[in-house]
Order: C-alpha cells, then structure tokens, then sequence
C-alpha cells in the first residue's frame, strides 16, 4: 500500500517552476511534500499530493511526468530513528535511491519519503517491524 | 496495365532514350543560348558554343550552374523566355538562407506534373485513389506539384496543404485518404499522433505515402510504413529543375527513377567537377532538357548519390538515383569529421529513440563542440536522476561509435523542438566558419 509520488521534469528557465506548481494549486491540488532535484541541463521535481490522479491528468497535458511508488514512513523525533529504518532496509537487501523528509500537519508528524527500488516489499517490512507509514487515503486530505 | 502514367516513354528502350535526349539537348542548349545571356557568357568563357554540343555526350564541355549562380543572376537573369509566356513563379523554402526563384510556361508545369503523376501511378495511384496532399501550399513547391500530378492521375485530391494536423486526421478518416504526399517528418509525426489518439495502422485505408522534400533513413521508412500501415515511398525534386517529381520511387524501393527525359542526370566529383561514372559516389547534376522558364544547364544539386542502370523489375528503364547520401554543402566537418545528420537519425532510431533531434554545432577554445539536444518519450522519463543520465550517456556512445566522434547529448521534453510541419531546423551551426 504505498504511496504514489509524481515527478516532473522542469526545464532550467526561468518560471518554468512556479508556472507547474501553479497548474497544481490552480487546481486545488495541496502539495504535501516535495523535493527537487537539479540536474545541469532540468530539474525533476518529485512531490506526494492530495490528489495524485488529477495531477497526472492535469500536468501530463504539458509536461513530461512519471508515476512512482514510494515509502513514507513516520519518525519519531529522537536520536537513532532513521538509522533503524535504514538498518532493516539494507539487512533485507533493498537499496534505496533518494530520500526526503517532511512534516505533515500536527495529527500526522514527521515523515521521511523513501525511494527504494521495492516500495511494497520495504512497506511490509517496516511494519512488520512495527514501524507505521502512510498510505494515500492519509495523505488525501 | 495501369502501373505506369506514361508506359511508352516510361518504358523505353536506352536506345529510344538517348535519341530523344541528344534531339532535345541540342535544341536546349541553343534556346539557352538565344534567351540567357548569363549562360551565354559563362559558355563564352569557357569557349563553348551551341555548335560544340551535338548530343549528351558532349553535355561535359558545358559551364556548370551553382546556387551562387542563381543568388547573382536573381531574379530574371536565368529566364529562358519573356515573362509573358510564363505563367506561374514557385520558390524555394530558403532554409539555406538564399531564396531561388524559379519560373514556368505553362508547357513547363504540364510536364512536371506529369512527372508527379508517374510518381503517383508508381505508388499505386489511379483514379480509384483519394490523394491526400499536405505538402505546404503555395511559393513551396510541394503542394502544387503532387497536387497537379494527382489530377492528372484522376485522384480526388484533397489539397489540405501543410499543418492543422487535427483536421488533416479528420479528412482522411472521414473521407477514407488512400494516399498522402507529405514530407517524412511530418508524416511520422501524424502516424505518432494517430496512434496516441488510439488508432490502430489497420484503422486507416492509407495504402501508400509519397514523401520527399528532406533526408530521410530507411529506419524512419520502416518506423512509418508500420505507424500508418503503409508503403513508404520516396520522391525527390528541386526547386531549381521543377519541384518534386524529377525522380522517384517504383514498388522495388531501391532507388528513384530519374524522369530522365526532361532531367538529364550527372554524377561529378564535387572537388574537381569530373563526371564520374555510374555507380560511383558523387554531386548530382541535372540539365533541364525542355523547359522554356528556367532551362538549367548542369546545375549542382549539391547531393550526393549514386546513379544506376541496372534493370529494375517494375519495367521502367530510366535510370535511377539512390536516396541522397547528404548533400556536399550540409556535411558537417566537426574536429575533422565528416558527419550527416542522416546518421544521427539512424543512431537514434535505432535505440528507440524518436527522430526528433537538434544538432548545435560550435566552436569553444578553438575546438569543436557539438550538442545533440533529444526529445524523450514520456515513457522513458525516470524520477530518478542518475537513469537519466545512464540514457544520455549510452546515447553518446551509441553516437560516438557511429561518427567516430564523441557528441554531448542531452535529453529534453517531448515537443520542445520545433516540429516540422514544413522543415525541420535540423543543425544549428554556430561556428561561422564561412564568410
């Protein structure tokens, strides 16, 4: 039950950025988390949204998007958190591609979104190791 | 029979051929002589004159004709005829910068499209047949040919002209299109459209495609001839000898029949001028051998290619010319090689990639850069940077193994290279190493 991400490729000009976003909040869409990774020649902008579906629907008319699954797990605000989360990832073998941290609103608290090359597999685990991440239905809101 | 527009000329005997070419080159040269003064002095300082020229084989002894021989005599200095016996003016797209202006009488525009029509019957045409034209209308040579040819075959000719692709895709559904005459770029593009609409080939009654007017691979052929489900067939012409029609492609696909008795070919050694024999690489030459507007005299296509005799088994037995190999003066020498864009496309078709490409070629430090700019195909986008990059890095080996230089590529967003409705800006070359 992972999450969806969707990334997009943003070319290195100027407002190229605000105007994507834009297309998003314009659609009353609330981007949960992001992260942008710059490249020299464009940036891929990768974000966790309210509605993935619409945002697909609406950005593709335009620009080049990619759906991904990913991990959003939640941290506990000490000392040692996300070294355990890795510890159990690397022991089972899964790699992890990037990663980024957010804080949700207060009911939900800090998260790390992990990009590993088995989202399901790495959820399962995680869990089973009574580790708690989120799936769309609590990022939807 | 039906397979050709004009079986008697189209089928004659090399006999027959070079009989109605000495006859008509000795008449030529003389109209030339009496109408063009321009011509007249180049002959004149060669030390020719019309008395010198009794049939195809001495055709070498003439002066050759070069673009820069139609920008100085622009516009009037190479009319064949006065201006009231012409009826119709058509010009080239000026994608090199200079503008040829080209004249016809009326007996010039019947006999290109009846070159057009030969061209139309070779693919498949009779008058059963819908003719999709969406050449671009108007000064460009395009349109008006195909579509003169496709009323002489029979064919309802829908003359869209180019552009409006959503319209031109309505058309040929609506009224069920058999043929369409565009250039090759822009029919890949309406078959990627179709397909992204849904359509399957087979939703379409296209049976054969007459595309010319830029290079094009036998990869991006076989890429159309399965989008739109067709037969791909190719058609050369220049502005400068008529417009499309001067050779083009039989059901054999191996070479354009040249309309060699109003087009006279030649292949030279572009460095000394030297005509090579057949089947040897070099600059295409022709001699208009019965136009009244615009009689060139051995003028250099700057393409090169290779001409053969060989028996072709459709029957007709002008001769034929291979897809042009790049064009002497579009060769780009960077850090000393020779590079044809056509390779590129090659390249990129071959590992999947569509051929919508740019080359920026410059000079940084006194050295060569050269930058190929690729459109990615939103399936192949990854969120994850480094995948990007391992695409653009074994795209540049790919390329490198092909030039035998080492090219930068970078992979950019579907569409945001100018598509080619009419011609794709295929190099952009910064250097400035000519004047």
């Amino acid at each position: 039950m992972a999450i969806k991400q969707i990334s997009v490729y943003v070319e290195n000009k100027m407002g190229k950025l605000h105007d994507m976003v834009k297309e998003v909040s314009d659609a009353d869409i609330n981007i949960r988390a992001s992260m942008i990774a710059d490249t020299a020649e464009f940036g891929i902008f990768r974000m966790i949204v309210s509605d993935t579906d619409k945002a697909l629907r609406i950005l593709s008319e335009k620009s080049m998007v990619n759906i991904t699954k990913v991990v959003a797990v939640k941290m506990e605000d000490k000392t040692g958190s996300l070294t355990k989360v890795l510890s159990i990832l690397k022991d089972a073998a899964i790699s992890v591609e990037y990663m980024y941290a957010f804080a949700g609103a207060a009911e939900l608290g800090a998260y790390v979104v992990l990009r590993v090359n088995n989202a399901e597999a790495a959820e399962k685990l995680l869990n089973a190791n009574g580790i708690s991440t989120l799936n769309d239905e609590d990022i939807a809101l | 029979m039906g397979r050709y527009y004009q079986p008697e000329i189209e089928t004659a005997s090399r006999e027959k051929l070079t009989e109605i070419q000495n006859e008509k080159i000795v008449k030529q040269v003389k109209h030339v002589w009496d109408n063009v003064p321009y011509y007249r002095n180049l002959m004149e300082q060669k030390g020719v004159t019309p008395d010198d020229i009794k049939g195809i084989a001495d055709l070498h002894k003439l002066p050759f004709l070069t673009k820069a021989d139609l920008r100085d005599a622009y516009p009037y200095g190479l009319l064949g005829t006065d201006l009231k016996n012409c009826v119709r003016i058509q010009s080239t797209s000026g994608t090199t910068g200079k503008r040829v202006v080209a004249f016809y009488t009326q007996k010039d525009i019947d006999l290109w499209e009846e070159c057009c029509a030969r061209a139309i019957v070779a693919a498949g045409g009779t008058e059963e047949d819908v003719c999709q034209v969406c050449y671009g209308y108007g000064l460009f040579t395009g349109g008006p040919g195909l579509n003169g040819g496709s009323h002489k075959v029979g064919c309802l000719t829908l003359p869209m002209s180019s552009g409006n692709t959503e319209r031109q895709i309505q058309f040929m559904m609506d009224l069920g299109s058999t043929i369409i005459c565009c250039t090759p770029s822009y029919a890949a593009y309406i078959g990627e459209t179709l397909r992204d609409m849904g359509y399957k080939p087979e939703d379409n009654k296209l049976k054969a495609g007459i595309f010319g007017a830029e290079p094009w691979t036998e990869e991006m052929r076989h890429e159309i001839e399965k989008l739109l489900g067709i037969k791909a067939y190719d058609i050369y012409g220049l502005t400068e000898t008529t417009g499309p029609g001067v050779s083009f492609e039989c059901e054999e696909q191996t070479g354009m029949h040249i309309n060699e008795d109003h087009f006279y070919p030649e292949i030279i050694n572009p460095e000394t001028g030297e005509v090579l024999p057949d089947g040897e690489l070099g600059e295409l030459v022709f001699t208009s051998l019965d136009k009244e507007g615009f009689p060139l005299l051995r003028y250099r296509t700057r393409d090169l290619c290779v001409l053969s005799k060989k028996k072709c088994s459709c029957g007709r037995t002008h001769v034929k010319m291979s897809k042009p190999k790049g064009r002497s003066d579009d060769m780009l020498i960077i850090r000393g090689v020779n590079v044809f864009p056509s390779q590129i496309e090659a390249v990129l078709l071959n590992e999947g990639y569509s051929p919508n490409y740019q080359i920026i070629v410059d000079r940084v430090n006194n050295s060569d850069t050269m930058d190929i700019n690729v459109e990615l195909a939103p399936e192949l986008f990854s969120d994850i940077v480094s995948e990007n990059v391992k695409r653009e890095k074994s795209l540049e080996s790919a390329m490198r193994t092909m030039l035998g230089i080492g090219p930068k590529v970078h992979l950019v967003a579907p569409n945001t290279i100018v598509r080619s409705e009419g011609k794709a800006v295929r190099v952009i070359d910064k250097r400035k190493l000519i004047d």
